[in-house]
């Protein structure tokens, strides 16, 4: 199969040829912080154009389709649109902290995203704590959605960052306990090792009864922390306009949607790392041909694929749901997915004591 | 090269953080404040990373980031809005507070100063390898010498101690 290692190795060589090591160091990480960026952009490009064509297949209407052939161009005119628009001051907000708002959402999507495993050899930072990392940082987040509600001087955003703050707090729990059932089976919280365990078969195949509930809660809790329906209370619009960020215009209402579509695909990558095999072909134990075949994928695809099949398992549910109350809402988590969650971890210590 | 680099870094994150815990300390709208200390807490998390140690920098990020101050601004929402604007102190506490913080220079001077004069050139400031996991994980879970498993989980019973005092409270009204 085809590692990316042999590219980034040879840029590596390249550069140390001419340039001293910490130079060479420098420039690396300003080439990796730039193709993440320009990655993350052209992600959410892609993934608003495929929540308007799948939401409007859902309700059988057309969705965009003028702009280019099938409308693919629509988002690239919504994105300069978003960059032209005018800047609304509010009068009496805390504008320093209004303008940082976005930045904390935007800074703790980008940070999960980086440390994302996209395909072999593909991997900007490999941390020992790899499941520890993304769940640290994506904490961040509510953060910026608590002070976006706050300095913009309005009760509508006010209720929408209580509401999101008590939702995202609540749900990463149920979140870390179904990623902890993963670390207990494999053993390890390097991604990269998570995913080299999976070469034989997924962890959704290997863990038997208990990871398929692990998966199961995390599908849930990671989209109820993308704050999308039926967990869209946080900008339940019509209760709250928009939520949190009713007052935001032009570009800093573009970073917090950014990061809302970023988000979405972050918890389907980290779904299909932990459980799907990440971007490990689809190899069944026995079947030699079967696997070779596999392995002409390209790693690349097989991450990709498996992250948008979870993407539009999320927007299959958002339009089949009903938006739920906030109180039945922190009960379903307190009340029903934690306890689910616990003693599903139990049930993987005793599944891994037993092997 | 290495070592410049990393001095670079450290002196940038602690520009950061000197300047923003004095805008914590300093600003008279206690949001401001409450933000300007989540960014010294990132700029420690910051310092943890710079000395391999990711472990506690993960701890840092998600305990004090994401738990201890959204519980900040959680309280702040849920008091009255008196508190967007600090008054001035009285004397007593001013008097105090000076007192506090001449307590910490002389503790940070007193550690710098035997770090200068005990070990000239520190070769283990910047720690060359990454803790793993596990190591972490049986140093915490074990009953050997130098295995922590008695005060981890003296520390869980204590937390749930808070929590059912927290819900009692809460009930009580």
């Amino acid at each position: 199969m085809f590692s990316f290692s042999i590219v980034t190795q040879w840029i590596d060589e390249f550069l140390r040829q001419y340039l001293s090591s910490g130079l060479a160091l420098f420039i690396e990480c300003l080439l990796v912080g730039f193709l993440l960026l320009v990655a993350y952009a052209v992600f959410a490009l892609i993934l608003i154009y495929v929540e308007r064509r799948v939401c409007a297949f859902m309700q059988c209407r057309l969705g965009p389709n003028r702009v280019g052939p099938f409308g693919i161009f629509q988002t690239v005119a919504d994105m300069i649109k978003i960059l032209l628009k005018e800047l609304i001051h509010i009068d009496r907000a805390d504008q320093f902290l209004f303008r940082l708002a976005a930045f904390f959402v935007l800074v703790a999507s980008v940070g999960t995203f980086g440390a994302l495993p996209f395909a072999e050899g593909l991997h900007a930072v490999d941390f020992n704590m790899g499941v520890f990392y993304l769940l640290a940082i994506s904490s961040l987040g509510v953060v910026g959605i608590l002070l976006a509600g706050w300095s913009s001087n309005s009760k509508y955003t006010m209720i929408g960052a209580m509401r999101s703050g008590a939702q995202l707090i609540s749900y990463e729990l149920s979140c870390g306990l179904s990623l902890l059932a993963i670390v207990v089976l494999s053993g390890t919280m390097q991604l990269s090792e998570i995913v080299a365990l999976q070469a034989d078969s997924w962890f959704i195949f290997q863990g038997h009864v208990p990871a398929v509930i692990a998966f199961f809660c995390y599908l849930i809790a990671g989209h109820a922390e993308t704050n999308r329906g039926p967990f869209d209370l946080p900008e339940a619009e019509s209760e709250l306009t928009a939520g949190y960020h009713t007052e935001y215009s032009g570009i800093q209402f573009g970073f917090f949607y950014l990061a809302e579509y970023l988000n979405m695909f972050i918890v389907a990558a980290i779904a299909a790392t932990m459980f799907l095999g990440g971007w490990m072909p689809l190899h069944i134990p026995g079947w030699e041909a079967f696997n070779h075949v596999m392995d002409y994928i390209p790693s690349a695809i097989w991450f990709l694929g498996k992250t948008f099949a979870c993407v539009f398992f999320a927007l299959w549910v958002r339009w089949s749901f009903p938006r739920l109350r906030i109180d039945q809402l922190l009960k379903f988590e307190w009340k029903i997915l934690m306890p689910i969650c616990l003693i599903n971890i139990l049930l993987m210590a005793a599944l891994v004591a037993l092997r | 090269m290495e070592l410049s680099s990393n001095l670079i870094i450290f002196y940038l994150l602690a520009a950061f953080m000197v300047v923003s815990a004095i805008l914590a300390v300093a600003s008279k709208r206690i949001m401001r404040a409450a933000t300007c200390l989540l960014f010294v807490l990132v700029g420690t998390a910051g310092l943890y990373l710079m000395l391999n140690y990711h472990f506690l920098a993960a701890v840092q990020l998600s305990v004090y980031a994401g738990g201890i101050l959204v519980l900040f601004l959680f309280a702040i929402f849920l008091t009255n809005p008196k508190g967007d604007a600090a008054e001035p102190h009285d004397r007593r506490r001013v008097v105090m507070g000076i007192v506090a913080s001449l307590c910490g220079a002389v503790v940070a001077g007193f550690i710098i100063l035997k770090q200068f004069c005990l070990y000239p050139v520190s070769d283990t400031a910047i720690g060359d390898h990454e803790v793993n996991m596990k190591v972490i994980g049986t140093a915490l879970m074990g009953t050997e010498k130098y295995q922590y498993l008695l005060p981890f989980e003296a520390l869980s019973v204590l937390l749930l101690a808070c929590i059912i005092g927290g819900i009692l409270i809460a009930r009580k009204s």
